[in-house]
């Protein structure tokens, strides 16, 4: 049992504590994401928006939480219990998982025993990072799918076996898009694809075409209009969630706006240069304020990065109207796969040919 | 005892009784999820063998995809139903004896192996990396790997001409 204590506690401390901190923010933030869906569809209505609890209404998404705790929990009779609640907390539990591998800003430095300690921002930087969120996301589809069939109503299952297919199909485009990507940058470690982005440019400006359909494909996995037919209230039934009641029926939207941010979060660390703080060398900025700040200041330009593509969200899905369910195949499999195809194939070539010229 | 040996029993445990429980529960639906449990603790033991990428392909494509259409397929017919054909009284005698031969013949050939009593060897071999697992696949292994994309090519043909239909 001697090699068990030989672990060095202090990093598993501080691990615990990133896991923490990044959870909670994630919680945090997926709150007041709904509270700014409504302002924002209130703005580009016309509207007030919640404006009773708080002041500004800042406390609605408490109020809305507590509501969600207070009603009355609903299990259906005949369905299967433990794979009913099963449903949800697949659901939660991958929308968390994502955020592991997502460096959220540089390395912090401090002192502890008269020892130097840097600490990186970044849960796990393991050498599969970004294929680690693809698996991940893949397990989501089991949330729908089992919250949809345990819940014994043929609606439900139907719009269980629509979110999964919709989630498969968009699947593929992301990948496509994402291998172009791997090309340039090689390597899937997400550390390393955010710090090539650092002080040169982005990856959007060489993968531009990539990075609109990584968008697209983003939108079809967060179940968000253009492509929220798994839940589509007013035409098509509720969806997959359609027999959970209470915190359940929380956990499955809840979800949703947790995958809102985390894939906010990897599209800034893709494409838009991860935490890096635009127009600014930071190396030099280190010099002058000291690397702690620095850590703090890259956070916040990550947030605000992410900030905007959550706006993005709510924009597209308050202007947008929902897609019919055949047009949104279609969109998949015969106009998103065949582009990026094509994007991967000319990366492919400029690649080879920025490496050997024309003697390849 | 350190804690990769610890690991290393836990996912092995964790392998053989889901995959047991593959084979035992009654309703498939359970099967299937049991099965993924499995995929898991499979992929657990390529990461701890510093196969990084073979152990998130197997989740991808094994767990995300494969056992997604499974799904699909049993959700959609319903066999949720627990009534499971009875078997006849030979056929579990026949079934006994198989599988009985076969655990003999596992036995035998694993008996005297040199891995015997043996936990995992952590982080031993790089050939579960993307690097090398690549430039093997496209160098040494190029024709095998060509041909086997025909073939699944073959399939996704034959798929789409049986859809049209």
């Amino acid at each position: 049992m001697i090699t068990l204590l030989a672990i060095d506690w202090l990093f598993i401390l501080e691990k615990l504590i990133l896991i923490v901190s990044i959870i909670s923010i994630s919680l945090v933030i997926a709150m007041y994401e709904t509270y700014a869906e409504r302002k924002v569809a209130a703005v580009m209505q016309d509207r007030r928006g919640p404006n009773r609890a708080g002041p500004f209404g800042i406390l609605q998404p408490l109020a809305d939480g507590l509501k969600l705790f207070m009603k009355e929990e609903i299990i259906p009779n005949t369905s299967n219990r433990f794979l009913f609640v099963l449903g949800p907390c697949m659901a939660m539990l991958t929308a968390m998982m994502t955020s592991a591998v997502i460096p959220w800003g540089g390395k912090i430095h401090f002192t502890l025993f008269g020892a130097d300690r840097w600490v990186s921002l970044q849960i796990a930087d393991i050498n599969i990072g970004i294929l680690y969120i693809f698996g991940v996301v893949s397990m989501g589809v089991y949330g729908i799918m089992i919250g949809g069939w345990a819940s014994n109503n043929k609606f439900s299952l139907m719009a269980a076996m629509r979110g999964a297919s919709q989630v498969i199909s968009y699947e593929l485009p992301m990948g496509l898009s994402l291998i172009a990507l791997l090309m340039l940058t090689g390597s899937l470690k997400m550390s390393s694809i955010v710090g090539g982005q650092i002080d040169s440019w982005y990856n959007v400006l060489y993968q531009p075409l990539g990075f609109f359909i990584f968008l697209v494909c983003a939108f079809a996995e967060c179940n968000r209009t253009p492509f929220d037919l798994p839940e589509a209230e007013n035409e098509l039934n509720f969806g997959y969630h359609q027999e959970y009641s209470s915190m359940k029926l929380g956990f499955y939207l809840f979800a949703e706006y947790i995958n809102m941010f985390i894939s906010s979060a990897v599209m800034v660390s893709l494409f838009w240069g991860g935490y890096d703080i635009p127009f600014i060398k930071d190396a030099n900025l280190a010099e002058q304020i000291g690397y702690n700040w620095l850590a703090a200041l890259q956070g916040l330009s990550m947030f605000i990065k992410i900030a905007i593509f959550i706006f993005a969200f709510m924009w597209v899905r308050w202007t947008i109207p929902r897609f019919r369910y055949d047009q949104l195949m279609n969109l998949g499999w015969k106009t998103l796969i065949p582009l990026s195809l094509f994007n991967m194939i000319i990366t492919a070539l400029v690649v080879l040919l920025r490496e050997y010229g024309w003697r390849f | 005892m350190n804690v990769s040996d610890i690991l290393f029993y836990f996912l092995s445990a964790l392998a053989i009784g889901s995959a047991i429980l593959v084979v035992i529960s009654r309703s498939p639906i359970y099967s299937v999820l049991w099965l993924i449990v499995t995929f898991f603790a499979i992929s657990g033991h390529y990461i701890m063998m510093n196969a990084q990428f073979l152990g998130i392909v197997n989740l991808i494509v094994y767990a995300g995809a494969i056992m997604v259409l499974f799904l699909f397929v049993i959700m959609l017919i319903n066999l949720n139903t627990d009534a499971k054909p009875q078997k006849g009284k030979w056929l579990r005698l026949a079934g006994t004896v198989a599988g009985g031969c076969l655990l003999l013949v596992l036995v035998a050939a694993l008996k005297n192996t040199e891995v015997k009593g043996m936990g995992v060897q952590v982080g031993t071999g790089d050939i579960g990396l993307i690097n090398q697992l690549g430039k093997a696949l496209f160098t040494e292994y190029v024709v095998p790997f060509e041909i086997s994309s025909i073939l699944f090519l073959s399939a996704m043909v034959g798929a789409v001409v049986i859809g049209k239909k």
